[in-house]
């Protein structure tokens, strides 16, 4: 709805079009509990948001320059509004949202902050909580980000076929660490923030199904998402305490999503392209699709992190690959391969790696090494279910 | 059985700061709550007032004095009423402490008709 009105009002008016649509939602919260709810609820919304903007840009005295302007968009707004062509309108409306939050002058902090609150839907409390920043250091981007656009004067359009895949990439990026920050949760108490994964699955999956818009990456990482999303009940048990993809009922896993991940994966292969996130994509439905933990294609799945690695040589890509070492040739060899490539030195402060180096150093016997590791760890990991998780694992490393 | 009148005072900040995604769930709560009502056959019926070009009228000196208000950005404004049917005040709190406004609103007043035949 957000979008709607930002298409209406312009791009310089993002915070007038927020507004709106805040207080047509309370006007409706205070009205429909009377009245009922109307037939077409968001027309009802998106009209009543539309006339306040309005009401306001005529008390501002802008109402002179964007009469002809407004009065076009009027128009075009059926105030019937047919649910089918209303419901197209607002999809095309949303994916024109995606990119003015991705747009190339944003820096990436500012590009997730936004993208979070106007198609997210977030309160900037919310937003505050998922990174970790202030409120006010929140609110202060969101209105810097906004300043930008506005002075760059960014118009609200879906980008041309040209510019597409050079626009595309960073949407693409920020729906990915979107579904991250969910998924991992690397502070707070919670494991999995399921509304920032859904939300990153929702977007992904309305890209992939444009006409125009849909590539074989966008299909890739939408594969990625629904292989982690199908997951993300087992993640955590009641008390929010992690649990092993070893140990994960896997009969809990979400068939609908995995079968939807499986045919976007499909899809993605028939393009010429080979990005990371189609090799992430498959290493994740290699994991998904195995009936058991003990039956997982870790061949498969090295292959694809030596090719994963071949595009992208990070350290973070080389300890993952450095696990599926570890369970096809033993935790020496994996441990050995480390040390020649100083993976673990250059992630020193990257609390993943060093489980992953101290579950090596343990399978290998070398507890002592193993506790240090898992020590220096747990220094640097936040959230809480990770540091019990870590915790257990020194305890059980300390039994004679 | 007797009528009682829900009145429900609003604040002009009883949802800032909510996103949307709230708000909407919000707006199913209170839906839901007067849905009930009807359901029990609860409810006689219910309005939401104006929020603005309300009127305030007083005598000063001998003379009527109109004044426009109260303004939607006053502490606290009626906003709606609620007309439900109950047997007494224990049954009409019951049914009002269902009410949405209650976690959201600054508060719900309760009044009894007074159908006394004198």
């Amino acid at each position: 709805m957000v979008a709607t009105l930002t298409r209406i009002l312009g791009v310089s008016h993002l915070s007038l079009a927020e507004d709106a649509v805040q207080d047509a939602l309370v006007e409706a919260l205070r009205l429909w509990p009377h009245r009922g709810v109307p037939d077409n609820p968001r027309a009802w919304i998106v009209r009543v948001a539309r006339n306040r903007a309005l009401d306001r840009l005529r008390r501002r005295g802008n109402w002179a320059t964007k009469a002809a302007q407004i009065a076009h968009t009027l128009e075009s707004l059926h105030e019937e509004d047919d649910t089918p062509q209303f419901a197209s309108e607002l999809r095309d409306d949303q994916l024109r949202m995606v990119f003015l939050c991705c747009h190339p002058s944003l820096g990436r902090d500012s590009q997730v902050a936004l993208a979070l609150k106007l198609l997210g839907g977030f309160s900037v409390a919310e937003i505050a909580r998922a990174f970790l920043a202030g409120r006010a250091a929140v609110a202060q981007r969101l209105v810097r980000a906004k300043r930008t656009l506005r002075q760059g004067e960014v118009d609200f359009s879906i980008p041309s076929p040209d510019e597409l895949p050079a626009r595309l990439a960073p949407v693409l990026e920020v729906l990915y660490l979107m579904f991250n920050e969910g998924h991992g949760a690397h502070e707070g108490d919670s494991l999995v923030r399921r509304d920032l994964c859904r939300e990153a699955i929702r977007l992904t999956l309305l890209v992939c199904d444009h006409p125009v818009i849909g590539s074989t990456e966008a299909d890739a990482l939408a594969a990625l998402l629904l292989f982690q999303g199908a997951r993300l009940a087992t993640r955590a048990d009641s008390d929010g305490d992690l649990i092993l993809m070893a140990e994960q009922d896997r009969s809990q896993w979400d068939r609908a999503k995995l079968r939807q991940a499986t045919l976007l994966l499909a899809r993605a292969g028939r393009g010429e392209r080979l990005s990371t996130y189609h090799l992430e994509a498959e290493i994740a439905g290699c994991h998904a699709m195995a009936p058991s933990y003990e039956e997982t294609d870790w061949h498969r799945i090295l292959e694809c992190y030596d090719a994963l690695h071949a595009i992208n040589p990070s350290p973070v890509v080389s300890v993952n690959r450095l696990v599926a070492v570890g369970r096809l040739q033993g935790a020496a060899i994996a441990l050995a391969a480390g040390d020649r490539a100083g993976d673990w030195s250059r992630l020193a402060d990257y609390y993943p790696a060093l489980v992953v180096h101290a579950e090596l150093l343990a399978e290998n016997g070398d507890s002592g090494r193993a506790r240090r590791e898992f020590s220096q760890a747990l220094e640097l990991a936040a959230s809480r279910p990770v540091r019990r998780h870590i915790e257990r694992r020194l305890a059980a490393l300390s039994l004679p | 059985m007797a009528q009682f009148l829900m009145l429900l005072h609003d604040s002009p900040t009883d949802f800032e700061g909510m996103s949307p995604e709230d708000l909407e769930s919000v707006i199913g709560e209170y839906v839901a709550w007067r849905r009930g009502l009807e359901e029990r056959s609860l409810l006689v019926g219910s309005n939401k007032l104006e929020d603005e070009g309300g009127r305030d009228l007083s005598l000063v000196d001998g003379q009527l004095r109109v004044v426009d208000g109260p303004y939607s950005e006053a502490k606290e404004v009626l906003g709606g009423y609620f007309l439900i049917e109950a047997e007494d005040y224990d049954s009409a709190v019951e049914i009002a402490s269902g009410c949405p406004h209650l976690r959201y609103g600054p508060r719900i007043e309760l009044r009894r008709v007074d159908t006394s035949v004198h």
